[in-house]
């Protein structure tokens, strides 16, 4: 890890620390942000941890730019990365079906297996959360074995029900709320992603790590599930 | 709408005829972008923030975003002195126009109509001590997309029927000084923009181009972002690894045509940049109609930081 400190606009600086996705760079984006956190307390605006920077926005009127940079230069030197294992493990029932999840058979054809072996490998792997973004909630994780990586629609979806589970490329993401989206369509879960978010308590954080579980109709609709099935949405 | 007064605390004012968009906004959301939640608030920070001044409210109050005019009107329930800055969106109260940036006296059964833009895009409405409106995360800012804020929470615009209602019973008769206020732009105006460290993945060609050619504002435009069309920009680099986005910035699509960031952006998104304008640059942009003529020009982020901080001098 480098640190990099960019311009990025009159009050916020890109700390840029690598430069490839990869789940070992949380340990280290985690501890930057906590580092920034209780290095600028109240000068700080607001902090978005990503990938592989975190973009820092502070407060013009109590510190300059110059200021702001050797800030962010004391806070993280000699910064060790936090222990990957503190990190929570969400457990996720979805129901994976064709009527929530309308792309279940374009992935697993694209893969060569059945649908219930692609719904198999999707429940077969810890995801990691590597950025909060797009929607309130919205968690970008990863990564997805390369045989189900599966580009997004070439047309978006106008509206894309909340708790839609999907898939673009070698990442999946859950929908926290109704929104346009282009992702592939899997399934769809009941956890309160956005209610969350909207407490300032979102259930994922960066570093957390996420694994699905196939649910029947049953169980959906027991937990409260919407089986409203995707194309009938208004 | 009930016919029967009730008390004074459940009076307001009502939307008799909801127009394109209005929007209940304060300063904006903070300290949540991790979240993945938007900043929001009122795009014409500079207009928002006078319009509260006006009233002697604190600067950040509650106060309506009235985008185009569009017919949007309001019946008063009871006696309130109201403040209206920003775009001239020939604003009417029983019929008469009303004198930019000041505020006015609105009478029980009075009628405020707003139609259409002469002079800028948005124009802000302040009422005494800020608009009761429910809290999410610290603001009361509305964004659509998010289903966040609003009057029932929803992030939904102004409708029929809804009644407005305020904190504050004694505002302050205040006057814009001479000279200063709200200034809505001319085309050719110029939006100074703090450069980016992305900046050297675009060729040489494309960086002459960007400062030294006008760009048009596009009829795509909202608060999420705002579209400039002219000559296409080319760089090295398609798509990069999404990262964190703040206000303003100018993000290049591989069409080459760049979408300046606005309040309701995206909190991280993977396009290329040039920099980002100014807070300043930003409130100037969102009050350009489509069509006019805009100049992006450098600026250093200390020389920003001057202007920003007089901008903010004139409410002390």
């Amino acid at each position: 890890m480098k640190v990099r400190i960019e311009t990025a606009a009159m009050d916020a600086l890109m700390v840029r620390l690598f430069d490839a996705i990869d789940e070992a760079n949380m340990a280290w984006v985690i501890a930057a942000d906590q580092a920034l956190r209780n290095a600028f307390g109240n000068v700080l605006i607001d902090l978005v941890p990503s990938y592989t920077t975190l973009l820092l926005h502070y407060d013009c009127q109590q510190l300059a730019h110059s200021e702001a940079m050797q800030l962010i230069h004391k806070a993280l030197s000699g910064l060790t990365p936090v222990d990957t294992k503190a990190g929570e493990l969400h457990d996720i029932p979805v129901w994976y079906d064709e009527r929530v999840g309308p792309e279940l058979p374009l992935v697993a054809k694209r893969a060569g297996i059945s649908v219930n072996e692609l719904i198999k490998q999707h429940c077969n792997h810890d995801y990691c959360v590597f950025a909060l973004g797009f929607a309130p909630g919205y968690g970008f994780m990863g990564l997805v074995d390369e045989s189900l990586a599966t580009p997004r629609l070439k047309t978006p979806r106008r509206k894309v029900a909340a708790g839609s589970v999907g898939i673009a490329d070698r990442q999946t993401a859950i929908y926290p709320l109704l929104s346009p989206g282009g992702w592939n369509i899997l399934g769809r879960t009941n956890v309160p992603l956005f209610e969350h978010a909207k407490r300032g308590d979102p259930l994922f954080r960066p570093g957390d790590k996420v694994r699905f579980r196939a649910i029947s109709r049953a169980e959906f609709e027991a937990d409260g599930g919407d089986t409203t099935p995707m194309e009938e949405r208004p | 709408m009930s016919q029967v007064t009730t008390n004074n605390a459940q009076t307001g004012i009502v939307v008799k005829q909801a127009g394109p968009l209005a929007l209940i906004q304060d300063a904006g959301r903070f300290g949540v972008g991790h979240l993945g939640v938007t900043q929001g608030g009122a795009a014409d920070w500079i207009s928002f923030r006078w319009a509260n001044w006006l009233l002697g409210n604190a600067l950040n109050s509650a106060a309506l975003e009235i985008v185009m005019g569009g017919g949007l009107s309001f019946e008063t329930e009871r006696e309130v002195r109201l403040a209206l800055t920003g775009a001239d969106l020939d604003a009417q109260l029983d019929g008469k126009p009303l004198a930019p940036n000041a505020s006015f006296k609105l009478l029980p059964g009075q009628r405020l109509e707003f139609r259409q833009p002469r002079h800028g895009l948005r124009a802000y409405l302040a009422f005494p001590g800020g608009l009761n409106a429910p809290e999410v995360l610290g603001s009361r800012a509305c964004t659509a997309r998010e289903q966040i804020g609003g009057l029932h929470e929803d992030g939904k615009p102004l409708k029929v029927g809804d009644r407005l209602t305020w904190k504050g019973t004694a505002p302050a008769l205040r006057r814009i000084p001479e000279g200063q206020g709200p200034l809505m732009p001319t085309s050719g105006c110029r939006l100074p923009i703090v450069l980016g460290s992305q900046i050297a993945s675009f060729s040489g060609r494309a960086l002459f181009q960007a400062f030294n050619h006008p760009w048009k504002v596009d009829n795509r435009a909202d608060r999420m972002g705002v579209r400039l069309t002219g000559p296409a920009l080319h760089g090295s680099l398609t798509g990069i690894i999404s990262e964190g986005i703040p206000l303003g910035a100018v993000q290049v699509p591989p069409d080459g045509q760049p979408i300046v960031l606005m309040n309701d952006r995206q909190t991280i998104g993977g396009y290329p940049r040039l920099g980002a304008l100014t807070p300043i640059a930003c409130a100037t942009l969102s009050q350009c109609l489509p069509a006019t003529e805009v100049w992006l020009t450098p600026v250093s982020a200390s020389q920003a930081q001057d202007d920003y901080l007089k901008q903010l001098n004139a409410w002390i």
